[in-house]
């Protein structure tokens, strides 16, 4: 799991909800290279022309709301996003991305610190972030320590194959 | 050691700690522990195929309690695409593989109602579902709250998942409603109030004289809009109104817990609904809430009566009422969408069925239909439709430049009627 992570900032507002992470329209995707040409979709029909691996998303309070649809993380693991950052987020997608291993963080006053295209850092040991272009520094909230454990795993896919495997040896 | 010392530990539990201690095999949880907890039963529906990938991802082989999960085909259903298709089929010959008899098809209606219907809910349980609106089943008195289907694979894998105990905030409601107003007018006005991240990784219990008093159908529909609020689960104490309907329905026994008196919530708060007249959900965010009143003469294209917050029978009824022996205004189409088959049977016998498609409404097959705005009554641009749906997001039933009210049944069936937004205690007496 990389611990400093840099990229380009693309905004969005409060109550980002997963209707425009992943309109319904393409629910019946079920192939991660098709359900990622939709990410954000709903928001900016011309995102995924932008955004390219690395990038940092920020959003405002209840990121992700709305569905429990998994596609709306899968598209984003997809793109190759390097964290997502929010006020908060919702609940049902907060665990969806970190059961896959997307990294989201809880940033309070990302939405007011940071315009579209500034470049931001991201450093999870010291729970900080940092706007290059503005010098601005905030605080993200520290990962749980169960949260890091699926994190460092790569998701918690590769976490309960290994617990499967222990059972099975035993 | 004196009791308000035990008290100031917070050793007075709520009944959801005491269902996630059970279930996780624990005597006391606190808040913001993390418990691995049993299953009691789980639920797939037709939008995650991902969860079988997920599952043999995993290397998992074979279902951990197939007795416990369920699949049910809702939101596709019947499949109206090839995609659609293969995942029905998928999901068939998974269910088939694996020993899992609760597979209901497309002809059964939307996963919360068909669980009620099916006598699968009871108090106590833990219900996991590939839905967000799991928090529906806080109507009964279980745990029920909604996963993506990676955490659904785990309980396949597993049959237990790891949660969190929220903090519980308590509503209590009082007052006497008004005529023509319902359990969905009272919620929008709850999450209009408080907003659409209010409640989130939080519970929300329902109390009060006008929860008592109300239907099974009405608490279902004011659980169900906690998901609006950011809630992880939602609980209304089981009482003899719960009783009485499971009893029918369910022919094992369950045991009913009670929260501690003394319990500490993390917040209480009070409404008294007396003055509040019939609410809409404005487009496009469901805390974007105004009284009906203000908005009487809104033109709209459609309107649909159906889903999990506002699909059942009683719903149906109260539409059948205000357009019996009537027409739906010529310009508009009526899209109904029964919950489920049992919801339909039920409206058929009732007659209000025949009502309403005698006053133009076109009935689909019981499911999500156009709720989630994948078939069965899609928007155009520029399109507006009042719903007794939950979500109202931009492109939500169709075109993202369309526009969804969110609003009861009565409030919807009063539109259809007059192809505009008025006041439905005008109509029904
Ligand atoms: S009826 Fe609507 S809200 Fe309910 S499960 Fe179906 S799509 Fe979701």
């Amino acid at each position: 799991m990389k611990t400093i992570i840099q990229g380009r900032a693309f905004v969005f507002g409060d109550n980002l909800d997963t209707d425009q992470i992943y309109p319904g329209k393409y629910l019946e995707l079920s192939d991660t290279r098709d359900i990622k040409k939709h990410a954000l979709e709903g928001a900016d029909p011309d995102f995924i022309k932008k955004f390219k691996p690395g990038d940092i998303i920020a959003g405002g309070s209840n990121f992700g709301c709305g569905s429990s649809r998994e596609h709306a993380t899968i598209a984003l693991k997809g793109l190759g996003s390097g964290a997502v950052l929010a006020e908060s987020f919702a609940r049902i997608f907060y665990r969806n991305a970190i059961n896959l291993g997307v990294l989201l963080l809880v940033c309070p006053g990302i939405r007011k610190s940071v315009s579209q295209g500034d470049i931001v850092k991201i450093n999870i040991e010291i729970s900080r972030v940092y706007n290059q272009i503005t010098g601005e520094e905030l605080e993200i909230q520290p990962l749980s320590d169960y949260v890091l454990d699926i994190l460092r795993m790569g998701g918690i896919k590769p976490l309960v194959k290994r617990q499967l495997q222990e059972m099975e040896s035993r | 050691m004196p009791t308000d010392q035990l008290d100031s530990k917070g050793d007075k539990m709520h009944a959801i700690e005491k269902i996630l201690a059970r279930a996780a095999g624990q005597d006391l949880v606190s808040t913001g522990q993390i418990v691995n907890c049993r299953v009691d039963l789980a639920e797939v529906n037709d939008l995650y195929p991902q969860a079988i990938f997920s599952f043999y991802e995993m290397g998992a082989k074979k279902v951990h309690s197939p007795d416990s999960l369920t699949f049910i085909f809702d939101h596709y259903a019947p499949a109206s695409s090839i995609h659609q298709a293969e995942n029905h089929k998928l999901m068939r010959s998974f269910c088939h593989d694996q020993g899992i008899k609760l597979l209901f098809d497309v002809d059964c209606g939307v996963c919360h109602q068909v669980m009620v219907d099916h006598g699968l809910v009871f108090p106590g349980m833990i219900l996991i579902a590939t839905d967000s609106h799991t928090t529906t089943h806080g109507a009964f008195g279980a745990f029920g709250t909604g996963v993506g289907a990676t955490d659904l694979a785990v309980i396949m894998a597993t049959g237990h998942l790891w949660l969190k105990v929220p903090q519980i905030i308590q509503i209590n409601l009082s007052g006497r409603l008004s005529p023509g107003v319902y359990a969905k007018d009272i919620i929008l006005h709850i999450i209009g109030e408080l907003g659409a991240d209010y409640a989130i990784y939080k519970a929300v219990e329902f109390a009060g004289p006008v929860v008592d008093k109300w239907s099974v159908s009405e608490r279902m529909a004011l659980c169900n809009m906690t998901t609006e609020m950011g809630a992880k689960t939602a609980y209304i104490q089981p009482d003899k109104v719960t009783i009485d309907f499971l009893s029918k329905k369910i022919n094992k026994s369950f045991d009913i817990i009670e929260t501690d008196m003394d319990f500490k919530y993390a917040e209480e708060l009070f409404f008294d609904i007396s003055r509040i007249g019939p609410q809409l959900g404005i487009p496009h965010s469901v805390d974007n809430v105004r009284p009906l009143a203000q908005l009487v003469g809104t033109k709209i294209h459609q309107a649909f009566l159906g889903s999990c917050t506002g699909g059942r029978a009683e719903d149906i009824a109260v539409a059948a009422r205000i357009l019996e022996g009537k027409h739906i205004s010529p310009d508009i189409r009526f899209v109904v969408a029964p919950a489920s088959k049992q919801v339909f049977l039920d409206a058929l016998r009732h007659g209000d069925v025949e009502k309403l498609v005698a006053a133009g409404a076109s009935f689909v097959t019981p499911g999500c239909a156009a709720c989630l705005g994948t078939h069965q009554g899609i928007l155009a641009a520029g399109e507006v439709c009042i719903a007794s749906t939950n979500r109202n997001f931009p492109g939500r039933m169709g075109h993202v430049k369309s526009s969804i009210y969110l609003g009861s049944p009565a409030s919807v069936a009063a539109a259809a009627l007059a192809g505009q937004i008025i006041d439905p205690s005008e109509i029904i007496k």
